[in-house]
């Protein structure tokens, strides 16, 4: 049989996206052998998303900030000589950090002294009825599809969640002309006030939060806030929207009427939850931290987690923002070629300090955007008990917290006995507010836990992963004497 | 898996900042379905009407694209031998994709 080839390299980093790439720079910069590994065709993450391969830009149109960005970005990774493995994913991390990869012509293996997780976020979004219709996508989801595939989510949108990108979705879509049916916010109008200290350091985003303001102002859209969706029904044509009130803990107040809007789309998210997939399954310490969005690898400043050669950066590691997630790849990638013998201390001290003022300011602004997208205790507690929370298993808050009467006392144990998190997606999409919900029953976030690490980390067939190994290949250990 | 009902009068497609990859056709379930070389699977077929690309297991409730990033395995579809989110495989002329059910229902 053909046995895997496994390569061996200093560093692996795990996410090409603003922290990944930067740290994979920096690291080669610093001397190391290193390997930069993504799921999606090039570098940029999520919020520097390429054009899909055969696009380009109209020559008449300014590219956006983000577009600029991400072409210097990938433009720096390619020019760096960086070694890429992209259009793989990342399906296990193996004993000893051996990286398990399977991408267009099948498994790779990677053996690495050291590895750095920058593996971004996913979003959150918080159950109601009808979520699970299609044409309900996230907000993120609907921002990739504007900015990346330059198409509309619907011909008309509703808009939900929390969190900056609900102004720029909203107006995406207006600019591609599409139309918005309203915009409902969460927060209150007093809730983005008191960020605006922290925004004070980013005017450029202030001036187009308000700019976004206006233009949706001029097309008579309904922006309301301290809203949220009461359910989505899917009716001839489009869906159907009830909007109802909420308090400031985000539940929907039951005194007030519910607004209905009819759309042919919904894009809905409520924040941003650090992926953690790779730690959790390496067994790293995690801890809770609800400001920074969520579960996240216990690491210090610099990124090192609780095990030797295991560094976290960026959104991954707690959510600070795009901005600052450069910097922060930066000081994991310092700290690894130190760790490693690489950088003197001296070097390597006088580097933290420097990428550390780096980070700071960007940091608070992307703290404050976090503060405003986490988890609202009162938006979980008001998902009706028929609304499927696990979309993978079909199972629902009624169901969760009959487990969790029954005595399920972490996530573990939830998932053990309901299916909640085991689907394909592997808990990615419901682990935040399936651990919410149990916590309401258990006492703490901390108490629920969260759902242990399991390869594959993404779906891959058996005959993938057993490539030409056979029956004849299986060693057959000779029989115990009688 | 059949198309949905209301046709795509209305184009979602919004090309005043790009110029899209050479137009080509892929076949989704048999069906040739109009797409630009280089859009995500998920995409093309949600903007030629076709929402519904698979239901869930329990339920038997239709689901659609969602994430769009590879992370929530809603938009699973075959390629081949292999079921890939669709929002992650690139349409190319020839390009063949199967939903799970009729897949199930072809091999029986």
């Amino acid at each position: 049989m053909a046995e895997a080839q496994t390569s061996s390299v200093d560093l692996v980093v795990i996410g090409a996206g603003p922290a990944g790439a930067r740290a994979a720079l920096r690291a080669q910069a610093c001397g190391l052998d290193v390997l930069l590994v993504d799921e999606n065709p090039d570098a940029g993450g999520q919020v520097w998303r390429p054009l899909p391969l055969g696009f380009s830009r109209a020559g008449d149109a300014s590219p956006s900030p983000e577009a600029v960005q991400g072409d210097a970005l990938r433009a720096e990774v390619r020019k760096s000589g960086v070694r890429c493995l992209f259009g793989h994913k990342v399906w296990n991390v193996g004993s000893g950090l051996r990286i398990d990869l399977i991408g267009p012509d099948g498994v790779v293996s990677w053996q690495p002294r050291a590895v750095l997780v920058a593996t971004g976020t996913t979003e959150r979004v918080l159950p109601f009825p009808g979520w699970t219709q299609p044409g309900v996508i996230g907000l993120a989801a609907a921002t990739i599809l504007l900015k990346s595939q330059n198409m509309l989510p619907g011909r008309r949108t509703l808009v939900a969640g929390t969190g900056p990108l609900l102004l720029a979705v909203a107006n995406g879509i207006l600019k591609a002309g599409g139309e918005v049916a309203a915009v409902l916010d969460l927060a209150s109008r007093r809730d983005w006030l008191r960020t605006l200290p922290s925004l004070a350091a980013r005017p450029d985003l202030l001036w187009q939060g308000a700019q976004w303001q206006i233009a949706l102002r001029k097309a008579g859209v309904p922006v309301l806030y301290r809203h949220g969706i009461e359910s989505v029904e899917a009716v001839a044509g489009g869906l159907r929207i009830r909007a109802r009130q909420v308090d400031g803990a985000g539940a929907p107040v039951a005194s007030a009427s519910s607004r209905v809007f009819e759309a042919d789309a919904v894009a809905a998210g409520h924040g941003l939850v650090p992926g953690t997939d790779v730690t959790r399954l390496l067994r790293a310490r995690h801890r809770y931290d609800a400001a920074r969005g969520g579960w996240i690898a216990d690491a210090d400043a610099e990124g090192r987690t609780s095990l030797a050669g295991v560094y976290v950066a960026g959104d991954g590691a707690g959510i600070a923002g795009a901005a600052a997630a450069g910097a922060h790849g930066e000081m994991a990638a310092v700290a690894c070629a130190f760790d490693l013998g690489r950088l003197s201390a001296r070097d390597h001290a006088r580097e933290r300090d420097r990428l550390s003022a780096q980070w700071r300011k960007p940091a608070r602004f992307g703290r404050a955007m976090a503060g405003l997208m986490a988890l609202k205790q009162g938006a979980v507690a008001g998902i009706p008990p028929a609304t499927v929370v696990c979309r993978c298993e079909d199972v629902t808050r009624a169901e969760i917290d009959a487990a969790a009467r029954d005595g399920a006392r972490d996530v573990n144990q939830l998932k053990a006995w309901t299916r909640c998190g085991m689907g394909p997606c592997q808990g990615r999409t419901c682990s935040d507010v399936a651990g919410a919900l149990l916590a309401a029953h258990v006492g703490s976030r901390e108490a629920a836990g969260c759902f242990t690490g399991r390869a594959p980390l993404r779906p891959v067939s058996l005959a993938e992963v057993a490539g030409d190994y056979t029956y004849a290949d299986i060693p057959i250990p000779k029989a115990a004497p009688l | 898996m059949t198309q949905s009902s209301s046709p795509a009068t209305f184009s979602l497609r919004a090309d005043q900042a790009v110029r899209r990859g050479p137009a080509v056709h892929f076949l989704a379930d048999g069906v040739s379905v109009p797409a630009f070389e280089g859009e995500s699977v998920a995409a093309a077929l949600f903007a030629s009407g076709w929402r519904e690309l698979r239901r869930s297991p329990r339920d038997g409730a239709p689901r659609g694209m969602f994430c769009l990033m590879g992370s929530c395995q809603e938009c699973l579809v075959w390629v081949g031998s292999r079921k890939l989110p669709s929002c992650q495989v690139p349409v190319a002329a020839g390009l063949e994709i199967e939903t799970m059910a009729f897949r199930e229902q072809r091999i029986g």
